[in-house]
């Protein structure tokens, strides 16, 4: 009806988990025009702005040394109807500046349930994740970006699963494992689908018990829940995980759906594996981090030219990380080349993808996020 | 005729231009590098205090049938107003908070408080205006394709309205805002289609009538009753938000001082004389604190025009260091008190209604526009710029300036 899109139209692009909110906001906001009530209201109380999603840091609770979970109360217009595995984008200031990642959530969508967690693991070079873990007080106030990501269990779950998780690449395959918990309790007794079990086997890589992020969570899991066999590799021990070997370990490993995270390494053998057995339909996995192989481009210069702004990056700079330090507004989702919301054409030059080392070129459209200058080229940004 | 060699104007030599933008480029970098926590937290709570402002004389003028709430409303509206559309739209737009990386305080996503859409304004102001600063010919800026601000504008017959069309501007001036993107300067000598001014008038309409209809519709129809008085309220705002945005922007460009350029200059310009036009083209005007922040910072015109995307709050920092530049270089800093900016810009407008034949100084010699002719035009002065050997000083620009008023003193005495 023309009325209602009428309405609507000033809150167009805003996200609004009831449609019948963005009539009102609508309406409101041709008395607060150019701005939307929530540009008033968000000073009240920070949560109360569907523009930018936002969140409150509520808890901060240790996991172990290097890793903590960090529950965030969220504002208006976020949506909780999101699937095990998926990500979100965090949006954390420090020193005056925004600064953005993504990381697994880690609780399963409740639309009674106004938080979510994410649990995070200070890495070297990880700015914003040991800022997270050691620096972040409750009450802070952050950014939110919708949830998303391809990482995730169909409706119904197959019959036969297959977990292989390393380090925190346990966040995804947790909520998982979590949301299975929750609809089998729910399905009252542990049946799913055609009255058949699901029946899981987990094999997590960490260097030590210490170092296993929810360990206990797992080993109670596993002690509950007989159709669910958790396997702990303990690298310091037995040494790396070895994909050539899960052939035996796993006897049959044909007939299961296999979801994996952990480091680029490690799913770059299990893809490997996987192709070489003729299987690949049946592996999913989620890279937390861009695989920053050797194919770094030669670095070189990259202009914005509508905003005008020009910077010399090495060859391990992204485009994306780039044109944030210049204040240049690109789009961006997980930033770690998978979500292709950041994708721009190239106006003029070469750049390189720094997961494969491949070169595009003027005219072609370039995933900001993991593709770096290679001589020179220029984004109208 | 305006200035064409901008180096033998400014009485500089090749490697002293250099310098200068190699001195201007330092500034840059040092405010580039220490942007941090206090300037977000002063634009966030800039933010907060127009938002609050707003809400609250929103709120005092449903009881505008009283009349003190009629004059805090107006007054807290009218001010709201004046930071929203200086202090917050104009900088933000100009991407001086860009940095932050925050989408909320984004120059491509702010939308301001007045009838010009953001994304005319970023063409007309943020490009042309700011690039082709007081090129004659180039920049718009340059009388808004209806004042005549320069001798070097042509005279028509129609010029004769120019101190008429000016009051109109004042007092209209946020529609004369959003209608410059039209560039009629251009329509009429054809540069631009008919079709395309139509196609920019349409956005301008729809957000002429958004704006409108909040303050003369919606906000009078919430006030029921006092619907009248809440109607002459927001006129009222808008006024005083008019004329003190004009006072700021003419207070800028059009006192004496403010030099104008050619179209030959600026093809032979690179980044440093770029630098040196924009300090040759602006004119301050005192402030203290409040007055800088209610010209949205635009009390340092010039430092604006040299650094049109730094932070507002730290131009005046910058300027210290501006100032001293001049002083080394002895360069003009064009300043003064905001009437007697005022007063030398209405000179200027009245004066040139008339046309050239009726004005006494030359077009390269004149309060208003001058070129480095200027200099050559007076028997007796000194042509020589650089260090003088006897006193060690520098003999610039502003010297040369001073000598060139002494004669005239002094041929009007005798």
């Amino acid at each position: 009806m023309d009325l209602l899109r009428w309405s609507t139209r000033p809150a167009r692009d805003v996200e609004a988990v009831s449609p019948r909110t963005n009539v009102i906001r609508g309406l409101l906001a041709r008395a607060t025009t150019p701005l939307l009530p929530d540009d008033y209201l968000h000073l009240i109380n920070p949560l109360w702005s569907a523009r930018e999603l936002r969140g409150r840091i509520v808890d901060v609770r240790r996991e172990t040394a290097d890793s903590a979970t960090v529950t965030i109360e969220t504002g208006w217009g976020f949506s909780h109807e999101y699937a095990a595995g998926q990500y979100v984008g965090i949006g954390l200031m420090v020193g005056g500046r925004w600064h953005w990642r993504s990381y697994s959530l880690t609780s399963i969508g409740d639309p009674d349930d106004k938080r979510i967690s994410i649990t995070v693991k200070a890495t070297r070079d990880g700015f914003l994740s040991s800022h997270l873990v050691d620096g972040v007080e409750p009450g802070t106030v952050v950014r939110l970006a919708a949830p998303r990501g391809d990482f995730r269990l169909p409706d119904p779950p197959p019959g036969k699963i297959l977990f292989l998780t390393a380090g925190s690449g346990i966040t995804p395959v947790m909520a998982m494992l979590r949301s299975l918990r929750r609809e089998m309790s729910e399905r009252d007794g542990a049946t799913v689908e055609d009255g058949a079990t699901v029946d899981i086997v987990h094999i997590h890589s960490a260097p030590t018990r210490d170092d296993a992020i929810f360990l206990d969570e797992l080993e109670q899991l596993a002690a509950q829940w007989p159709s669910y066999r958790l396997t702990l590799h303990l690298t310091s021990s037995a040494g790396k995980l070895d994909p050539e070997s899960l052939g035996e370990d796993v006897a049959d490993l044909a007939d299961r759906q296999c979801w994996a995270c952990g480091p680029a390494k490690f799913l770059d053998a299990l893809e490997k594996l996987f192709d070489h057995e003729g299987l690949e339909e049946q592996l999913h996995v989620e890279r937390f981090a861009i695989a920053r192989t050797d194919h770094g481009g030669e670095g070189g210069r990259l202009t914005f030219s509508v905003s005008d702004k020009s910077i010399d990056i090495d060859g391990a700079t992204t485009i994306l990380e780039a044109g944030e330090s210049l204040g240049v507004q690109l789009p961006f989702g997980c930033r770690m080349g998978i979500c292709q919301t950041c994708v721009v054409p190239l106006a003029t030059g070469y750049v390189r993808d720094l997961r494969t080392g491949e070169e595009r070129r003027e005219g072609e459209r370039i995933q900001t996020c993991i593709s770096t200058v290679s001589g020179e080229c220029s984004i109208d940004m | 005729m305006a200035i064409t060699d901008i180096d033998v104007y400014a009485h500089l030599t090749e490697s002293d231009v250099e310098t200068l933008g190699a001195e201007l480029d330092a500034i840059r970098r040092d405010i580039e590098e220490s942007r941090g926590v206090d300037d977000a937290r002063y634009i966030h709570r800039t933010i907060a205090l127009q938002r609050g402002l707003a809400a609250g004389g929103r709120v005092v003028l449903l009881f505008s049938n009283h009349k003190p709430a009629w004059l805090v409303g107006t007054a807290l509206l009218s001010t709201a107003k004046i930071i929203e559309n200086m202090e917050l739209g104009h900088n933000v737009m100009h991407g001086q908070w860009d940095w932050m990386n925050d989408p909320e305080i984004h120059s491509s996503s702010w939308e301001w408080d007045t009838t010009c859409p953001s994304v005319q304004w970023k063409h007309s102001h943020n490009y042309i205006h700011h690039k082709y600063t007081n090129i004659v010919g180039m920049d718009d800026d340059v009388g808004y394709g209806i004042l005549r601000v320069t001798r070097d504008q042509r005279w028509e017959w129609w010029n004769v309205g120019n101190p008429l069309y000016n009051a109109l501007l004042a007092v209209f001036f946020q529609h004369g805002v959003a209608l410059h993107h039209l560039e009629v300067a251009k329509l009429r000598t054809g540069q631009k289609t008919y079709r395309q001014a139509l196609k920019d008038l349409r956005l301008i309409g729809v957000k002429e009538v958004r704006q409108n209809a909040k303050d003369y519709f919606i906000y009078p129809l919430a006030s029921g009753p006092n619907w009248k008085t809440s109607l002459t309220a927001n006129l009222t705002a808008n006024l005083i938000r008019n004329l003190w945005a004009y006072m700021v922007i003419f207070c800028g460009h059009f006192p004496d001082g403010a030099e104008k350029f050619t179209t030959d200059e600026f093809e032979n310009e690179d980044r440093p004389r770029w630098y040196l036009r924009q300090m040759l083209g602006s004119a301050n005007f005192r402030a203290g604190p409040l007055m800088r922040f209610f010209s949205g910072n635009l009390s340092h015109q010039i430092e604006h025009h040299l650094f049109p995307d730094l932070p507002s709050n730290r131009y005046e920092e910058i300027a210290v260091r501006v100032r001293a530049l001049c002083d080394k270089y002895d360069l003009p800093y064009t300043t003064g008190s905001l009437p007697g900016q005022y007063l030398l810009t209405f000179r200027t407008i009245a004066k040139l209604s008339l046309p050239n034949a009726l004005l006494r100084a030359s077009a390269d010699d004149a309060p208003e526009t001058a070129s480095e002719l200027r200099f050559d035009v007076r028997g007796g002065l000194k042509r020589h710029f650089g260090v003088d050997p006897a006193t060690g000083r520098r003999r610039g620009l502003r010297t040369a300036l001073r000598e060139l008023a002494d004669s005239r003193v002094a041929a009007t005495q005798t």
